[in-house]
């Protein structure tokens, strides 16, 4: 296992240097000065404009910029916002639990409903609810989701007004905020309502942002089990006389997980950059709005830094993903 | 009476190309304590007659019979919750492929005491004493520690120790052994059969071994039924089948014994079973039969009496295989 995780940890160096030059490269090649963009619509005079060019390092060669940047990542400094002044690091972690909050109620929504459903539908293969499922998964899968979004927001909050169209928390409500999940700072903060104002605000980019991963984990765990469902060791299980519910539910699918566990740790780097569509529709402030507005600004080392620590969040989720394959799988634990 | 009977038994799958006819009116009666051997090339029918028995039939097949009971209790009409009282407990089997027939993700410990838990009032201690005895009752040695092993750790014989520990587990009435030994090595193959043949007299049990070697049935079976492409074609003693086989597709299998070969190529019996689109018209061997003449190519013949070892055709045999072959 410490070798596993030795290894593992190499190719996170690599992944990391190499993430660290494409968002640095990615953000230089849009076009924009970012200084221009400063100054705004009244411009700015020569002198001013060559000033801050210095200021930001600007009149350096890009090698000369990278290799400024890639030492200060290393240490622990990702630069401040050109906007806001302020550290990337805090803005990020002031605004990471937000989507944090939403990617996880998502993916939980996604697992909770996709796995039954796929158990389900393998099991009841060729009949109606397998139709009726593998149907509305295609088109959960293929549905734009800025148009399912708002077409949620439209029927839900515009038509019969039962969920806030924006936002993490009603503006009756004000409290401190110590961890930055609002489900639970509302119930910290002990306020009547603000749970349930929480929770009414969560509903909606929660279902928007887990219908894709909910339709590729229903898919994956049907195609799954249906192969497992074959497998000379179910038939055993059967002959033992054990019930349908042992055999499918245990048997069949602790097998079937493998390659789900797959597809959830992969949804998970798709739930972050879904995120960023559905934050923007639901103006939800989190790590994806946050990056919008900042490709908008040209402010780099927001974008930057925002794209590195992204990454980081996905490679960490996949080092776990790897983890629980050992757990799941006795074949992968044992080998050395 | 007999413990399992089967009257006309026949097993129809839906494929793509229209109905297939796997088993066509086999009958099967086993005793308790009786060790039948049913015999046959692969494609003959012999597993899905039995895996029909137990119900573990895809949903594709229809299975149709006059008769089919176990212990008195008729296994047609019965529900599923009813008939997984049955399977398991006083019916078990165990199958071909040992490597692929335990569960991966599971401890055989684990698959052991889950059978036991389904069946038996134990309390889990009980369970795993139980467990502990049942792995060394089939020779696992340190069972202890091998209780805690993973299929994938085991070797092949061991795994098929570990699903006949896992069958014997409720003291079943009747052992179904599908081609027990086929996926082991030889020297394992001796051991399997000799640990089964034991078990079934130390129990008691019935056993059924479907198997494709001569040899096999010759050193464990009391009674011999011979099924060629969804027929039976005889049903005799071990003894009587091995001096005097009735029907000429017995004679072949058993002139294809190389101990029995006088010459020095073994003798082959030409051609295949019958598959969903070649099936001939009257006896289904009579394409590969040595004997046939118009009338087996025309019609179906009859089912012979006990004496001619209920032979299905039309000219029994009554020769000593061993003059017949020379």
């Amino acid at each position: 296992m410490l070798r596993f995780f030795i290894s593992r940890l190499s190719t996170f160096f690599v992944t990391f240097v190499g993430v660290t030059l494409i968002s640095f490269a990615f953000i230089r090649v849009i076009p924009g000065d970012p200084i221009i963009v400063m100054a705004g619509e009244r411009g700015m005079s020569q002198e001013r404009y060559e000033e801050l060019t210095r200021q930001y390092g600007f009149d350096q060669p890009v090698l000369t910029q990278f290799w400024d940047y890639l030492t200060g990542v290393l240490q622990g400094d990702l630069g401040q916002s050109f906007v806001t002044k302020k550290p990337v690091w805090d803005e990020f972690f002031a605004l990471f639990p937000a989507t944090l909050e939403l990617s996880l109620c998502a993916i939980i929504l996604a697992i909770a409903l996709g796995i039954p459903a796929g158990v389900i539908a393998a099991v009841n293969r060729g009949k109606f609810f397998d139709r009726a499922l593998m149907s509305s998964a295609l088109v959960g899968y293929s549905m734009p989701i800025f148009w399912w979004a708002l077409l949620l927001i439209i029927v839900f909050s515009g038509n019969l007004g039962w969920t806030p169209v924006s936002g993490r928390m009603g503006l009756l409500y004000y409290f401190p905020t110590p961890t930055g999940f609002m489900l639970i700072d509302s119930l910290l903060s002990g306020q009547s309502g603000a749970f349930v104002s929480a929770v009414q605000h969560l509903i909606l980019p929660t279902i928007v942002l887990a219908t894709i991963p909910l339709a590729v984990i229903a898919r994956q765990t049907r195609s799954a089990m249906l192969e497992v469902l074959s497998e000379d060791y179910i038939r055993t299980a059967r002959a033992k006389g054990l019930k349908p519910w042992r055999i499918n539910g245990l048997h069949a699918l602790r097998n079937a997980m493998i390659p789900v566990i797959t597809v959830i740790g992969l949804s998970v780097g798709t739930l972050l950059a879904g995120a960023i569509l559905t934050e923007t529709i639901f103006s939800w402030p989190g790590i994806g709005k946050w990056m919008v507005d900042s490709i908008f600004r040209r402010d780099y080392p927001v974008v930057q830094g925002g794209l590195l620590l992204v990454a980081v969040v996905v490679m960490i989720v996949n080092l776990i993903v790897d983890m629980l394959y050992g757990l799941i799988n006795p074949r992968i634990r044992t080998r050395k | 009476m007999a413990l399992l009977n089967i009257r006309n038994l026949s097993v129809e799958f839906a494929t793509g190309g229209g109905s297939f006819r796997a088993v066509d009116g086999v009958d099967v009666t086993v005793d308790g304590g009786e060790v039948l051997a049913i015999v046959g090339e692969s494609g003959s029918g012999k597993s899905v007659s039995m895996l029909a028995a137990m119900g573990l039939l895809p949903w594709t097949a229809t299975v149709t019979a006059d008769e089919l009971s176990f212990d008195g209790r008729d296994l047609r009409d019965l529900s599923a919750s009813a008939r997984r009282k049955v399977i398991g407990r006083e019916i078990s089997m165990i199958f071909q492929e040992p490597m692929s027939s335990l569960n991966p993700c599971f401890t055989v410990g684990f698959q052991i005491r889950e059978a036991l838990k389904q069946h038996l009032k134990l309390d889990s201690s009980a369970r795993k004493k139980r467990a502990l005895e049942l792995m060394e009752m089939v020779g696992i040695p340190a069972p202890e520690k091998r209780l805690t092993a993973f299929p994938h750790q085991l070797s092949g014989g061991m795994n098929q120790r570990v699903m006949i520990a896992m069958a014997i587990a409720c003291d079943p009435k009747l052992l179904i052994a599908d081609e027990p030994t086929t996926a082991l090595d030889v020297t394992i193959q001796a051991q399997i059969l000799d640990l089964l043949t034991g078990l079934q007299r130390d129990t008691g049990m019935g056993l059924i071994l479907i198997t494709h070697d001569m040899g096999v049935v010759a050193e464990t079976a009391h009674r011999v039924a011979v099924q060629y492409a969804g027929w039976k074609v005889e049903d005799q003693p071990v003894e009587t089948l091995f001096d005097t086989p009735h029907h000429p597709y017995t004679a072949a299998l058993l002139a294809a014994l190389p101990e029995r070969a006088t010459e020095r190529r073994l003798p082959t019996i030409p051609g295949v079973v019958p598959g969903q689109f070649d099936r001939p018209q009257g006896c289904l061997f009579s394409p590969r039969c040595a004997h046939a003449d118009d009338l087996c190519r025309s019609t179906v013949p009859p089912v012979q009496s006990a004496a001619l070892g209920r032979a299905r055709c039309h000219y029994p045999l009554s020769v000593p295989a061993k003059e017949k072959v020379q």
